[in-house]
């Protein structure tokens, strides 16, 4: 994979995305050689033409002589676990560049955000060598911060006709997002969705990059070359002297904690004996016998106990 | 991984199978092949589909990009003697021969020995339930990891 071979690449993540014991191994080894990539994730509601964004990007950097690694991923269903993976649909003519890779991923029970796997796929891509590692999210719910803890520069794509949802805008999105972007900027209301965002941001709190407030149409390739601007600004502003040690750290502790969120919850709810007793006190309270936060309590109490005496296996 | 919010706990069997469903050739209605799509999704399949007007060379690139254990071609013009070829040979060159190839739509009986013998295992003509393209994938689809 190192060497350039794409087949070996395309291999990599497979482990990687499933977590075996040869994956983990793999990242572990290519880790120190992480860093060159710029890496970017583009999030925002279903609707907003982020795909269509993403491949504007694409070829807005490959015209900039730059190579492009591309990690889509779309929502699996909560259901049968199955998805229709349709990013590559839109993207079609890189599939033909050999200076694009286009791995579609399904976010595989983190419904609508990222899998737990998606940070290795996306050092993969950069340690393969790519220039530039786009990362595309549905983002729905809270789970848009998560691209945020993948990606170097995120950023968070709307609409015009947004004009309320821009107001309920979740809090914690518009502080994570380094640049808002309102894409099909040719239906009416662009100025006026520019403007609010404008005046949103600057009421908001934020350390030393103050987010821009772009506009695209990226079905016509308009403003598609600032924005590739606008985010080589950002990525020099996280390399830079001043800041881009504070950048790096923000960056990285927000993995680790998503990681070990993820570990911690499959340490609980992954363990036959908490399920067991999970089990017991969902009818204690559904008769009302006991209040949902005394079962919780008791659970938690209950874990060092549980977690001491060995699985039947 | 285990669901807390059901009693039973909902977990995928093992890990999803990933498909790619392509259209080669000049077919422009492709209603069956998101009619599959559709129903590998539901059994539990990842599958990325890559739509119309695809190249031997488009189709190859993808499955490789996206490392997918099956190939499913939908076809209608009568163009897959001509076609199904050349994209086995572009597999060959990329080094995929692991995967499972299998093709739908407007293949005459007379032609499915030929395909069969380019490497496809399975051929589904028009009327084909879903639930047996299921059941053939999740019978032959190679182990990845």
């Amino acid at each position: 994979m190192l060497a350039g071979d794409r087949r070996a690449l395309a291999r990599a993540i497979t482990h990687v995305e499933a977590d075996t014991m040869i994956g983990r191994e793999i990242l572990r080894q290519v880790y120190p050689r992480t860093g060159r990539a710029q890496t970017i994730g583009i999030t925002g509601s279903a609707g907003t033409g982020k795909s269509t964004l993403v491949g504007a990007v694409a070829r807005e950097e490959r015209v900039r002589g730059r190579t492009v690694g591309i990690v889509a991923v779309d929502p699996s269903s909560p259901f049968s676990h199955g998805a229709i993976l349709g990013d590559r649909i839109r993207m079609q003519e890189l599939t033909s560049d050999p200076g694009v890779f286009l791995r579609s991923m399904a976010s595989r029970g983190n419904l609508g955000g990222l899998s737990e796997t998606a940070t290795g796929v996306v050092d993969l891509m950069d340690v393969f060598g790519h220039d530039v590692v786009l990362i595309e999210t549905v983002g729905a719910g809270q789970d848009e911060v998560e691209v945020a803890t993948t990606a170097q520069t995120t950023v968070l794509v709307t609409n015009p006709a947004a004009g309320d949802e821009v107001q309920s805008m979740k809090a914690g999105l518009m502080e994570i997002a380094q640049i808002m972007v309102v894409n099909k900027a040719d239906l009416a209301g662009a100025d006026t969705a520019v403007a609010q965002l404008r005046a949103l941001l600057a009421i908001a709190n934020h350390d030393a990059w103050k987010p821009p407030v772009l506009s695209t149409v990226a079905r016509a390739n308009e403003g598609v070359a600032e924005l590739v601007d606008s985010i080589d600004d950002h990525q020099e502003h996280t390399r830079s002297d001043t800041h881009g040690a504070q950048e790096r750290e923000r960056h990285v502790r927000g993995q680790i904690v998503a990681l070990v969120r993820a570990g911690l919850h499959r340490e609980v709810f992954e363990v036959d004996k908490v399920n067991s007793l999970l089990d017991e006190l969902v009818l204690e309270v559904a008769a009302r016998n006991q209040d949902p936060r005394s079962a919780a309590g008791e659970l938690l109490e209950a874990l060092p106990k549980l977690w001491a005496t060995p699985e039947e296996m | 991984m285990n669901d807390p919010n059901t009693t039973s706990g909902s977990v995928a069997e093992g890990r999803p199978i990933r498909v790619l469903i392509a259209k080669p050739g000049l077919d422009g209605h492709d209603r069956g092949a998101k009619v599959v799509a559709r129903a590998l999704r539901d059994a539990g399949m990842e599958v990325v589909y890559t739509g119309i007007r695809q190249t031997p060379e488009m189709i190859a690139e993808a499955a490789l990009q996206e490392d997918v254990q099956v190939v499913g071609l939908s076809i209608l013009s009568g163009a897959h003697l001509g076609l199904f070829p050349r994209i086995v040979e572009e597999l060959t060159q990329r080094k995929i021969d692991d995967v499972l190839l299998f093709a739908g739509g407007i293949i005459p009986a007379e032609d499915v020995s030929q395909v069969e013998a380019l490497g496809f295992k399975g051929v589904f003509g028009p009327g084909t339930d879903t639930r047996d393209v299921i059941e053939f994938v999740r019978e032959n689809a190679p182990r990845r990891v």
